[in-house]
């Protein structure tokens, strides 16, 4: 056991494996190996078409699971992205639909509801000091009134494909000739790849972790801790926007009222995965990507091998325990 | 000694109820090093926070460099070059060493920040000190010793001028100790002026030009350090002479048994075939430097941690210790280093603290006795002297040696005869630390055995009647303290 556990020290210790991170390779594997067995499971599973449907489920969750993503290196949570998201693209939806707005300014309203919210949480917790938790569970459940508020309760259908304002939808899926180019992925690595640099190399990014390791040594070192921290939420509200305008971009059904529940889930289980902690200060983006595969990949699989949307929040759940109890062995041993 | 460059006079300051600060006067010189003493709640603390803007003074005048200022916030202090070193380090563990010191003032080039640039900077930082850190390295894989060395660095890279070392020495070992000393020295001769608190009176004559004693709130003296003895300093801290010699010969008497015997013991990296035997009424010593596997092995033998192998015989009989629920029922109790983290509940009462390991013995039928609980509760704190107002007393409300106090009676309650003392008196003031000791001598007079593990050389001579030495997980040295010397215990805790 013991020689056991040095070989496996050995493995970690490897430079190639340290300067890409066990945690990546161990996710990276994670997909591989879901594939594989969902491609061997059922043979519909291996077809273009099937990346595609992958790819669609990653780009909502990917956003929200940014956002989340800096929550959770600030020591804080967001659970109001799932609910928050459909809430901001019923409203700018609505906009569209039933007042006529073109499609850009109903974009813009939902990633600005989405930023008001991300101020919302921001200030209860670094202003009010209320726990990450319980805030952004109230405005999980103060989101999901607002959508059906405003709504009437009715779902809300973004513009078709060949309807005029249509050319969002473009700017994620392209159909042409019948031939599907998921474009939306450029969008995904623009932002992954922008939000790396925030995280790793900006004030923002920097104090944020400094935030989430040690909020006094913080404070004490002059960073401005309330504005950092208000800052995680509102970038986590900015991508809820964006996640509410992927989602309605890339799934030709109406958004409904309530729909939103648990896919906060999804994210913060990407993000997570991905090496993400839930006690603040280590986090990464692409990381965060990675594990965002990890979901996406069980949401459109699950069905192929007869896994319906029951079977998936249960099996949802069990990922999130395995994911959170990783997070959690990784701190004893560092601690 | 070079010119005045900080003088706090008739600093007063109140808080609701405590007057926390009676025109208490401070002068520091530039190329000195000077400290600052006083028991616990002497108010050592409260004038530092003072100065640093933490708090806003009542009355009293701080001149610094000649002009009377008032700092509102530590930022501003450290701005104009005073700078606190914290007892508790305020460290972020996952940033790099690099990024601690200049969090705050990161160095950019075009928008983004310049890792390379701040390695490079925090390196010169090192070279100045001569000390040896890499400054790409994760802050929580230092240890406590290299981490304060970055909260220097960290001060002299603001050009700290007045630089305040708040119980620098409380987490280190001798050797980091040495170290600390050194680079000191080296700020004080570079003309900075050096405020150092502490409650090691050792280090107070190694280490400072002056001291000023503080005691209840009031300016005691000030004293040139080469000019009293370790007693002048003690009486204006206390008004009385409490210090202990050492020990020169065993207190066990002659053919005590074995109540304790541990075999070949591993577990981990830190404790590799560790063997030892306790005798009753012993005060058996645990020396080594930080990171020799002290703890762990105390560790391993109470079942809080899990040992790969090793026997255990507790009163001759063979057991097995898997958890400390195991250990406990074979009457060893824990005391740990870290009091606040594993050993009392500090938003409990005094009397929930101390049956907290035996409440079963305290029911009567589902529910809690609270007469017998307070009667249990009242012996001990009679037996042991605690200072509380009553058994209801929350535990927060007491100072550290009266804690201690309650952690004792917490397995004295329990029937525990062989004790572990993890570094008794750490953070603890002088007059606590003498009691601590005295009821250390009285528990193993009458009968219990006592496992003291210690960083503090004075404190293991003090009080040990035989002496382990471990270095790296291994034992290296079991002395007898009729032999005990400060160098062969030092001797056998380098040995590797």
């Amino acid at each position: 056991m013991q020689k056991q556990l040095s070989e496996k020290r050995g493995f970690a210790n490897n430079p190639i494996v340290r300067a890409i991170g066990l945690q990546r390779i161990v996710v990276v594997l994670a997909v591989i190996l879901e594939a594989v067995l969902f491609s061997i499971l059922s043979p519909a599973f291996r077809q273009y078409a099937t990346v595609v449907s992958i790819l669609d489920y990653s780009y909502y969750i990917t956003f929200m699971a940014i956002g989340v993503t800096f929550c959770l290196i600030s020591g804080g949570n967001d659970l109001s992205v799932g609910a928050g998201m459909i809430c901001y693209a019923l409203a700018g939806g609505f906009l569209v639909q039933h007042l006529g707005w073109p499609v850009w300014a109903g974009m813009l309203v939902t990633i600005a509801i989405g930023l008001c919210f991300g101020v919302l949480n921001g200030a209860m917790v670094a202003i009010m000091n209320l726990p990450p938790f319980i805030a952004t569970l109230c405005t999980m459940l103060i989101t999901r009134g607002l959508g059906s508020i405003l709504t009437g309760g009715m779902a809300v259908s973004w513009p078709s494909r060949n309807s005029e304002g249509g050319w969002f939808r473009s700017l994620f899926k392209i159909i042409n000739n019948g031939k599907i180019i998921p474009v939306g992925f450029a969008i995904v690595i623009f932002f992954i790849i922008v939000m790396s640099i925030v995280l790793n190399k900006t004030r923002v990014g920097r104090y944020i972790i400094a935030i989430g390791s040690n909020k006094e040594a913080a404070r004490l070192s002059g960073v401005n801790v309330i504005k950092y921290q208000m800052l995680a939420y509102i970038i986590s509200g900015f991508f809820a926007g964006l996640a509410g305008i992927a989602y309605s971009a890339t799934f030709s059904s109406s958004v409904a009222p309530g729909t939103g529940a648990g896919l906060e889930l999804d994210a913060i289980g990407g993000a997570i995965i991905g090496g993400t902690s839930m006690t603040g200060g280590q986090g990464s983006i692409i990381g965060t990507l990675l594990g965002v595969f990890v979901m996406s990949l069980l949401k459109t699989g699950l069905p192929y091998v007869g896994l319906q949307a029951n079977w998936q929040q249960i099996i949802t759940g069990i990922v999130l325990i395995v994911a959170i109890y990783i997070d959690v062995l990784k701190n004893k041993k560092t601690a | 000694m070079g010119e005045v460059i900080l003088t706090m006079k008739g600093i007063d300051k109140s808080f609701p109820g405590v007057h926390a600060l009676d025109h208490v006067d401070l002068e520091v010189r530039k190329g000195e090093v000077h400290a600052l003493m006083g028991e616990n709640g002497a108010g050592k603390s409260t004038l530092m926070k003072v100065l640093t803007g933490i708090y806003t003074k009542d009355s009293g005048t701080i001149t610094y460099e000649g002009r009377e200022v008032e700092f509102h916030n530590p930022r501003e202090a450290q701005e104009a070059g005073i700078v606190i070193v914290h007892q508790e380090l305020n460290m972020m563990n996952h940033l790099t060493v690099a990024q601690n010191i200049f969090i705050g003032r990161e160095y950019m080039k075009g928008g983004l920040i310049d890792d390379g640039k701040m390695n490079d900077e925090a390196r010169k930082l090192f070279d100045q000190l001569g000390i040896d850190i890499n400054p790409a390295e994760k802050m929580g894989n230092l240890t406590v010793g290299k981490q304060q060395m970055c909260e220097i660095a960290k001060a002299i890279s603001h050009e700290a001028k007045v630089i305040i070392f708040d119980e620098p020495s409380a987490a280190l070992t001798e050797a980091e100790i040495d170290e600390l000393f050194k680079i000191i020295r080296d700020l004080r001769d570079k003309q900075l002026g050096i405020v150092y608190i502490s409650h090691r009176m050792d280090e107070i004559k190694v280490i400072t030009d002056r001291v000023t004693v503080m005691r209840d709130g009031g300016y005691v003296g000030t004293l040139i350090t080469a000019d009293c003895t370790k007693n002048d300093i003690i009486n204006m801290m206390v008004g009385r002479v409490i210090y202990e010699d050492p020990k020169t010969h065993s207190m066990v008497k002659p053919g005590a048994p074995v109540v304790l015997k541990v075999e070949h013991l591993n577990a981990g990296k830190m404790v590799r075939d560790v063997s030892f035997e306790l005798h009753k009424g012993e005060i058996l010593g645990f020396s080594g430097l930080m990171g020799a596997g002290r703890t762990e092995t105390a560790r391993a033998l109470f079942g809080a941690d899990p040992k790969e192998s090793g026997d255990i015989w507790v009163n001759g009989q063979k057991v097995e210790i898997h958890s400390p629920q195991d250990a406990v029922k074979c009457g060893i109790g824990y005391l740990s280093e870290d009091r606040k983290r594993y050993g009392i509940v500090v938003g409990k009462t005094v009397a929930e603290n101390s049956t907290m390991a035996s409440l079963k013995d305290f029911l009567k039928g589902l529910f809690i006795d609270k007469k017998k609980e307070n009667d249990a509760t009242q012996k001990y704190i009679d037996r042991l002297k605690t200072k509380t107002p009553s058994v209801d007393q929350l535990v927060v409300n007491l100072s550290g040696g009266n804690q201690q106090k309650v952690v004792v009676a917490k397995w004295l309650v329990r029937n525990c005869d062989i004790l572990i003392f993890d570094e008794p008196t750490r953070g603890i003031d002088v007059g606590a630390k003498s009691e601590i000791y005295h009821l250390m001598n009285e528990l193993a007079a009458e009968g219990k055995s006592i496992i003291m593990i210690s960083s503090e050389m004075t404190e293991i001579l003090r009080m040990s009647d035989r002496i382990v030495v471990m270095c790296e997980g291994r034992k290296t040295a079991e002395i007898d303290i009729a032999e005990a010397t400060q160098e062969k215990i030092m001797h056998a805790a380098t040995l590797r």
